[in-house]
């Protein structure tokens, strides 16, 4: 394993980076959120992206995927994150193509992934039911009936949920609340009867939505794979979703953080540019160590997941953890060090700032993964 | 770039040396007074100690990369770290402690003359020769370029006149390495040269300082009408700030890699936690909630900060230029030491607060004065807020 780029994932970064600001820059999500737009992305950017094969960048190439690693993926995401754009990659690359991948059947996986590839559909993940990420604790109930399954419950916080061709959900197929066991990951598909699907407007202007079911009704095939063997599955579903979003989060880290270096060494008080207060020096390099050492876990949890590695869990955990607290402190340290242009809607900082809000709360925050980590450790 | 089959005949050839040169029992973690410093006045805990030193320094192992004619062993970067993953693999002791070996060798290799090297470079790679550091003085911590110990040339030497602080081991060491005013009319940073002193010359004299930990590793050191050789000069004459400035860099990357080994021996905070404070029967977690939450943080940072060491230097092995990290490690790695340091001593509750007596075992009160020490952590080598200005200037480029 090596933190050193080769040449491939360097090209693989510039390609990204391009991309990104040529077709996905800031004001790509200013327009969607002054425009109201119903979708709230882009769909022909996510199909050119698609074209670009970073929409199947963890796809096997076998199921119409670039296989790229997640190593390369990484830094796809890394760039995403540093113009806040707007993509299914978390709720369909991350969260969705990884549900089917670990726990469907062949038949499931080349008719679901290949229009996952291509960009022409969009898979949301619908788990958490409270206020706070929970994965275990899951009461949406899976029955089953004379022809298939019967679905009941509801999901809060679906990433996508709203403009998802189908949704995976975690169901609970047998035992109480907050059994470990039990579980089972259900497809169902956009427009079925009985389900309910609210758009629910984010801070961060992304997209989410609360996703009831009554009483739906789905065929035996809905199950992804078997019933009741989600449980083994769904945590490193989590954990290569978490360690994507971790890499999102660098990228907006690093932009937020240069953006507010340019401020620093051009904004003039006192007749002297501020950068050369100590008072402002001091937390500037302060951030830049926080930020190193996020850039490490990140990438060390990213190759985690290509190798396959046994301590993957804990990486996911550190580098989620690390992500999240690094992103809250250096965006609300981003708008200090700007002062009154900072709280403003015109500047990008906020926007910054207003990300980091949601990407904590996505898939567990910080004391969630300390916690976790803590018992993974066995204390 | 070497065959990769050729590094593994030499990891063959270094496991076949050290089995048959590495005695027995030196292959278990050394306590603190059984470190090997070698010098004039060297004290081993054992024959096996001195012997294994001995063979080590013939083999040139003592500084492995350092070339052949100086002491060293002349091997590759490559080879050098396969020495290392062997000597850890048997649990061998380093063989010798030195700060001539961390810091002032590679100063020499660079800036020395030839003479300089074969006296000086030899005597350290065999560990004949203890070095201390004279850079900090009274009036000059931070701001280490305003020093003011004094040099002045007459005839074929220097007469030396002033005092250094915090020099550490100087009342064990053979020879000190000294920023000296060489220009009293220079701006600061350009009137200081880089001056080698034989601690036994008629002037040198040393007090140690106690510390708040009740230890005296660190010494004031005096110099009254010092006669130094002129040919102990290192480096051009008002040139001493580059070679300080090199040195430094070694300092600071040996600071935090001291501190890095420290915490890979020690025990770690959540095996201390579970004796000290228990796990829940039922809930299977540490008794103590947020103090859970704080050890776990400092694991994760400890996880982090060990990653961007390993990051830092697979960039260097793949040829990428160097960035100021050693500022960054120095900061970071003794920022952190600190918090676990505090961590322990917290965990152990009333067993953390003993000074001395049979109430406390020696583990509690090494940990209650390991605690103290590390306070110093990010005050020497540069303190906390020095690397700071550092990364402010050097890396994000902010104006001064």
């Amino acid at each position: 394993m090596s933190f050193v780029l080769t040449e491939e994932q360097e090209s693989i970064k510039r390609t990204a980076k391009s991309f990104a600001s040529e077709r996905l820059p800031i004001t790509n999500l200013r327009t969607l959120r002054d425009t109201k737009d119903a979708a709230g992305i882009s769909h022909d950017a996510w199909r050119a992206m698609a074209d670009l094969g970073l929409a199947g960048a963890a796809i096997p190439e076998a199921f119409g995927g670039s296989a790229l690693g997640y190593a390369e993926l990484g830094l796809v995401l890394e760039e995403c994150g540093r113009t806040l754009a707007a993509t299914p990659l978390v709720s369909t690359v991350l969260l969705a193509a990884n549900a089917i991948l670990l726990a469907g059947t062949d038949a499931q996986k080349s008719a679901l992934l290949p229009p996952i590839a291509r960009g022409e559909s969009v898979v949301a993940f619908a788990l958490d039911e409270g206020a706070r990420h929970a994965p275990q604790r899951i009461s949406t109930r899976l029955e089953a009936t004379a022809g298939g399954y019967r679905l009941t419950g509801e999901k809060v916080f679906v990433l996508d949920g709203h403009i998802a061709n189908a949704l995976i959900v975690v169901a609970r197929s047998a035992g109480v609340d907050d059994a470990p066991d039990g579980l089972t990951f259900v497809l169902v598909p956009q427009g079925t009867p009985g389900v309910t699907v609210t758009r629910t407007n984010l801070v961060d202007t992304r997209n989410a939505a609360r996703v009831r079911f009554d009483n739906v009704t789905l065929p035996a095939s809905a199950v992804l794979g078997t019933v009741g063997t989600a449980r083994a599955h769904l945590d490193t579903v989590l954990d290569r979703a978490r360690i994507g979003i971790a890499a999102e989060m660098l990228g907006a880290i690093q932009e937020t953080f240069e953006r507010t270096l340019a401020y620093l060494k051009t904004r003039k008080q006192f007749g002297v540019a501020i950068g050369s207060f100590q008072g402002l020096k001091h937390r500037a390099a302060a951030l830049f160590c926080e930020i190193e050492l996020t850039k490490s876990v990140v990438m060390d949890a990213l190759r985690a997941i290509d190798e396959n590695r046994p301590d993957l869990a804990q990486l996911a955990s550190a580098a989620k953890a690390r992500a999240t607290d690094t992103f809250l402190t250096v965006t609300a340290e981003a708008v200090q060090m700007h002062g009154g242009i900072g709280v403003t809607d015109d500047l990008d900082i906020g926007l910054f700032l207003k990300r980091a809000r949601v990407c904590e709360m996505t898939l567990g925050d910080s004391a969630y993964h300390r916690d976790r980590y803590a018992r993974l450790l066995g204390y | 770039m070497i065959d990769r089959d050729e590094l593994e005949c030499f990891r063959g050839e270094v496991r076949a040396w050290l089995e048959e040169n590495c005695p027995k029992s030196m292959r278990s973690p050394a306590r603190e007074d059984e470190d090997v410093w070698g010098g004039r006045r060297a004290t081993f805990p054992s024959g096996d100690a001195k012997s294994w030193l001995e063979r080590a320094a013939a083999k040139g192992f003592t500084a492995p990369t350092w070339p052949k004619a100086y002491g060293g062993a002349g091997l590759s970067g490559d080879e050098a770290r396969i020495l290392e993953e062997e000597r850890v693999r048997i649990g061998a002791r380093v063989p010798l402690k030195s700060l001539g070996i961390w810091m002032l060798g590679p100063v020499l290799l660079r800036f020395g003359t030839e003479a300089q090297k074969v006296q000086h470079v030899t005597g350290i790679a065999r560990g004949e020769i203890r070095w201390c550091q004279g850079y900090s003085e009274p009036g000059a911590g931070s701001d280490l370029a305003s020093l003011s110990m004094r040099a002045e040339r007459d005839g074929d030497s220097y007469v030396v006149n002033g005092q250094k602080v915090w020099t550490s081991h100087a009342d064990k060491a053979d020879w000190i390495f000294c920023l000296v005013r060489t220009d009293a009319k220079a701006p600061k940073h350009e009137g200081i040269s880089f001056l080698l002193i034989d601690m036994a010359t008629k002037g040198v004299s040393v007090k140690p300082i106690t510390l708040l930990s009740g230890a005296s590793p660190f010494c004031e050191t005096f110099f009254e009408d010092v006669r130094v050789p002129a040919e102990n000069l290192v480096g051009p004459l008002n040139g001493g700030w580059t070679v300080a400035k090199a040195l430094l860099d070694h300092e600071r990357s040996l600071i935090s890699q001291i501190r890095d080994a420290a915490a890979a021996n020690e025990e770690s905070l959540e095996s201390l936690a579970r004796r000290y404070i228990g796990l829940g029967a039922e809930s299977g977690i540490l008794n103590d909630p947020s103090l859970r939450d704080r050890i776990t943080q400092a694991n994760m940072d400890l996880l982090c900060n060990k990653l961007t060491m390993r990051r830092s230097s697979e960039a260097r092995a793949a040829g990428l230029p160097p960035g100021n990290e050693t500022s960054m490690f120095k900061l970071y790695g003794t920022e952190l030491n600190k918090r676990r340091r505090e961590l322990m001593v917290l965990i152990a509750g009333f067993q953390g607060l003993g000074w001395e007596g049979d109430s406390f075992s020696r583990e509690e009160l090494t940990r209650t004065r390991d605690w103290l020490r590390s306070r110093a952590n990010s005050i020497e080598g540069g303190s906390t807020e020095i690397q700071l200005n550092i990364i402010a200037k050097r890396v994000l480029g902010l104006p001064d």
